[in-house]
């Protein structure tokens, strides 16, 4: 008599493949400093950067349902509080950064539990109303500059590191770590038993809800999280950029526009799609940047026409095709003789 | 055999993956009240969404007066004359007992059915006609949802549970006024758990059974010993 | 006196942000649907509006003879090519597709008309005033607010005692029903966003001879409109002029303090207000 078991696992062998080849990309990608030029070094610290808010923002409304369009308001404020931490609290940049996440938690928490009382669609105009108060907020904070904004003092910048060499690779390493640090977390997270109730939530949130989840609590604490984590890109942006302004810092094009194209684009709902998503986009941009507002207009038209034909996005169109998984979240039965 | 108004042929539905009618042949001849019965879960309830066109179906599956209504969309088909009492009255809250009545008018079809005539038939309804639907009893409810139905003049008209959830002497109020509606020379199905009532007021019955017709034949003539064995399918 | 002008001031302020509301009431009343692009369609009806004052030179408000129907036709199409497909029980669709038409909108705009502020030129009515009771009210926004109470009059009388309201109403109730009594619900759906963006062009006319305009401006728009809405309490029409009127004198009070206040405390009255009623003053329908 022969018997047949089923093994429950977790693991394919697309992503055993996947983590071989991501190790491998990821040390090629440290290594940029020394075989990448400088304007590429640029590109791909703003990439990584826009990946990491776009799987911020992936986690938020693709699987808490949460769909904000202020993200800005916590990549503006985190900005801020770099400026202000290190200019007016004279600390190290990168005590500012992390304190400025710990700040944008705490921020996030009173306005989480205001525009919550908003569901669906209201919320996420909700969150834009945040955002513009933010950005009116600081505009009248005369120390940073008012409206028209301010520079970081060069004696804050070289305390990053002396020579521009050394603080342009600081600068993208710190950028490929975040994008790194917001990718794990978050798969981390979905695997736990949090992020299987945020699933269950998302598919059916009656059904969540008699098995005992919290759906309040675990909304807020995704709310927050995300803020906090939104907050530090913020900080690591306008350590890029040196330069703040209200509008440039609280820009809902930039900072939730391009966000929600590129997970849209790369398939929300999936850890995989904001990396796709983010990808394609800095391909169009680096090709397209020249025909300017027609490009956003291509992007927008794009945007709509995944959400209604293929509302997985590329990754789901990949997915269905060939049935792999790069970031395996369920478990799956495999026979074994 | 006089000509059907109604006719099905081979008859499926579908909620995603899970199939609930079965082939289903049935047809409704012009001028004839026809039953349909069966226990929950039947697929009554489904054969009623497929005729009306809230549940899609394929072309070829239904024809109303000759020409093929499958496929053709709800608003569509109420056009053609086909009305529903739903089941649960469903009436809409937002709209007042006369609005009620005249939503159903506005298909536009012309007939002997006018606010006036249903007034006449329920009185009651002519005093609480600027009442929100939802506050009258549920068997008034009852009346305005069959108003409803008859305002748009149909040549058929579906009656889905209309007894569920009514008292008793609600209940036989309505069958008692049942015959004055019908008449008029239009035609009629009649879904109902209650069977001694679906057979009283209908000439031919059909019984549903797992998506499946299980019997069929003149109200008068099936006994209810077929009935039963059709209805539980206990052999 | 400054105060008691002040508050009048923003009283006739929320007559435009009640017009800015309307619209996007309407369509949320009858068929949930939050359009995210409103504020660039008023913004779009500003720019025909002067398209249309410029070729031909007639006033803007004369104007609205054309650019109403254009919206209203706008609207009817873009509901049953586009929006009809977002409807359903998800909630991403929707939001995301206006959101990508506010982005298509505003750069055809950016496009067509550069970024330069452009203003309807409405002759002497722009700066025409009376004087009342010690205060100086302006034509413009006195007429402003009376085109408000008029179009919320005929919405809410469109709305309650015709048959094309008594349809929205019975579709916003329940679609499989209202199917059943022969209303095509996308059909129905097109004429709320047509009947949505007539009230619209009128609300960007009227912005138009106002202030100066720019593409990058209804993001702006859409939150006043929203705001005036929330505060109001969704689904209630008069509701949500009140909406605006507190709106509007929470800006003009808050400019009295400080000019640049006076948008951040138009915002701050409305997050006080989610914060102790959260669902409006005068609330008709839950989200």
């Amino acid at each position: 008599m022969t018997t047949t078991t089923y093994s429950v696992t977790r693991s394919s062998q697309a992503a055993r493949v996947a983590a071989i080849l991501g190790a491998l990309v990821l040390i090629a990608l440290i290594a940029a400093p020394w075989w990448a030029g400088r304007a590429d070094m640029r590109l791909m610290g703003e990439l990584f950067l826009y990946l990491s808010l776009a799987t911020l923002w992936n986690l938020m409304a693709g699987y808490a349902g949460l769909v904000s369009v202020g993200q800005q308001a916590y990549v503006g404020f985190g900005g801020y509080m770099l400026f202000a931490l290190t200019m007016f609290g004279g600390l190290h940049p990168l005590a500012a950064i992390a304190l400025s996440g710990i700040l944008g938690a705490l921020i996030s928490i009173p306005v989480a539990v205001l525009i919550f009382r908003l569901r669906g669609a209201y919320f996420a105009i909700g969150t834009w109303v945040i955002a513009e108060v933010f950005r009116l907020g600081f505009a009248q904070v005369s120390a940073l500059g008012g409206g028209s904004g301010s520079s970081l003092p060069v004696a804050i910048v070289k305390s990053l590191a002396s020579k521009r060499a050394m603080r342009e690779s600081l600068s993208y390493w710190l950028a490929l770590g975040a994008a790194v640090l917001v990718v794990t977390a978050v798969y981390l997270f979905l695997r736990s038993r949090k992020g299987l109730a945020l699933t269950a939530i998302r598919d059916n949130e009656t059904a969540a809800s008699s098995l005992g989840i919290d759906i309040w609590r675990t909304k807020f604490i995704v709310y927050v999280v995300t803020s906090a984590f939104t907050a530090m890109i913020g900080a690591l942006i306008f350590l890029q950029k040196l330069r703040i302004s209200p509008d440039a810092a609280f820009s809902v094009n930039d900072w939730t526009a391009f966000v929600i194209f590129i997970v849209v684009i790369g398939g929300i709902g999936t850890i995989e799609g904001p990396i796709i998503g983010t990808l394609v986009f800095f391909l169009l941009r680096e090709t397209l940047a020249d025909l300017g507002t027609t490009y956003l207009i291509v992007l927008g038209i794009v945007a709509i026409v995944v959400m209604l034909k293929a509302p997985k996005g590329l990754w789901g169109l990949i997915r269905s095709r060939f049935d792999i998984q790069i970031f395996p979240l369920g478990y799956r039965i495999t026979k074994r003789d | 055999m006089p000509d059907a108004i109604l006719s099905m042929t081979g008859l499926d539905a579908h909620y995603g993956d899970f199939q609930a009618l079965y082939g289903v042949d049935m047809h409704v001849d012009a001028g004839e009240v026809l039953a349909i019965i069966g226990a929950n879960g039947a697929g009554k309830t489904t054969l009623m969404r497929s005729i009306t066109g809230l549940l899609k179906n394929g072309p070829g599956q239904i024809s109303h007066d000759g020409a093929d209504i499958g496929g053709l969309r709800a608003d569509e088909i109420a056009l053609r004359g086909i009305a529903m009492v739903p089941e649960g009255r469903q009436l809409f809250p937002s709209l007042s007992v006369k609005e009620n009545l005249m939503i159903g008018a506005q298909v536009g079809r012309k007939g002997p059915w006018d606010l006036d005539a249903v007034y006449k038939l329920f009185p009651i309804l002519d005093e609480r006609k600027d009442q929100q639907s939802t506050s009258l009893s549920g068997g008034q409810q009852q009346m305005v949802a069959i108003g409803r139905a008859l305002m748009s003049n149909p040549d058929l008209i579906l009656f889905d549970e209309i007894s569920l959830g009514l008292a008793p002497v609600i209940i036989k109020d309505i069958y008692r006024a049942l015959p004055g509606i019908i008449g008029e020379g239009m035609s009629a199905i009649i879904v109902e758990q209650d069977i001694t009532k679906a057979l009283s007021v209908s000439s031919r019955v059909y019984c549903l059974q797992e998506g499946r017709v299980s019997l069929e034949g003149g109200s008068d003539q099936i006994s209810r010993e077929e009935i039963s064995r059709a209805y539980f399918g206990i052999e | 006196m400054d105060w008691l002008n002040a508050i009048v001031q923003g009283t006739l302020l929320g007559g435009l942000y009640a017009l800015f509301a309307a619209g996007l009431s309407l369509i949320f009343g009858v068929m949930r649907l939050v359009n995210i692009a409103h504020g660039d369609l008023i913004v779009l009806a500003a720019y025909l509006g002067l398209t249309v004052t410029t070729a031909t030179g007639i006033h803007p408000l004369l104007a609205l003879a054309i650019v109403v129907p254009v919206m209203a036709a706008i609207g009817y199409v873009l509901q049953r090519s586009l929006l009809n497909q977002t409807l359903g029980d998800d909630l991403l669709p929707p939001l995301l597709v206006t959101f990508g038409l506010s982005v298509i909108i505003q750069n055809a705009l950016l496009e067509g008309y550069t970024a330069d502020p452009q203003k309807l030129s409405a002759g002497g009515l722009e700066t025409a005033s009376f004087a009342l009771g010690g205060l100086t009210l302006g034509v413009l926004p006195v007429l402003t607010f009376a085109i408000a109470i008029a179009v919320i009059w005929g919405l809410q009388w469109t709305f309650y005692q015709t048959a094309l309201g008594r349809a929205f109403r019975a579709v916003s109730d329940n679609q499989d029903i209202a199917q059943l009594m022969g209303l095509n619900r996308r059909h129905i759906f097109g004429l709320a966003m047509a009947l949505a963006l007539a009230v619209t062009a009128v609300a960007g006319i009227l912005l138009g001879i106002r202030t100066s305009f720019d593409p990058s401006i209804g993001g702006g728009r859409l939150i006043f409109g929203f705001e005036a809405v929330i505060i109001g309490g969704l689904g209630n029409l008069w509701g949500t002029l009140i909406g605006g009127v507190i709106l509007g004198v929470a800006q003009t009070i808050g400019a009295q303090i400080d000019p640049g206040w006076q948008i951040l405390a138009g915002h701050i009255a409305f997050l006080i207000i989610l914060a102790v009623r959260p669902n409006g003053l005068f609330p008709r329908i839950s989200a």
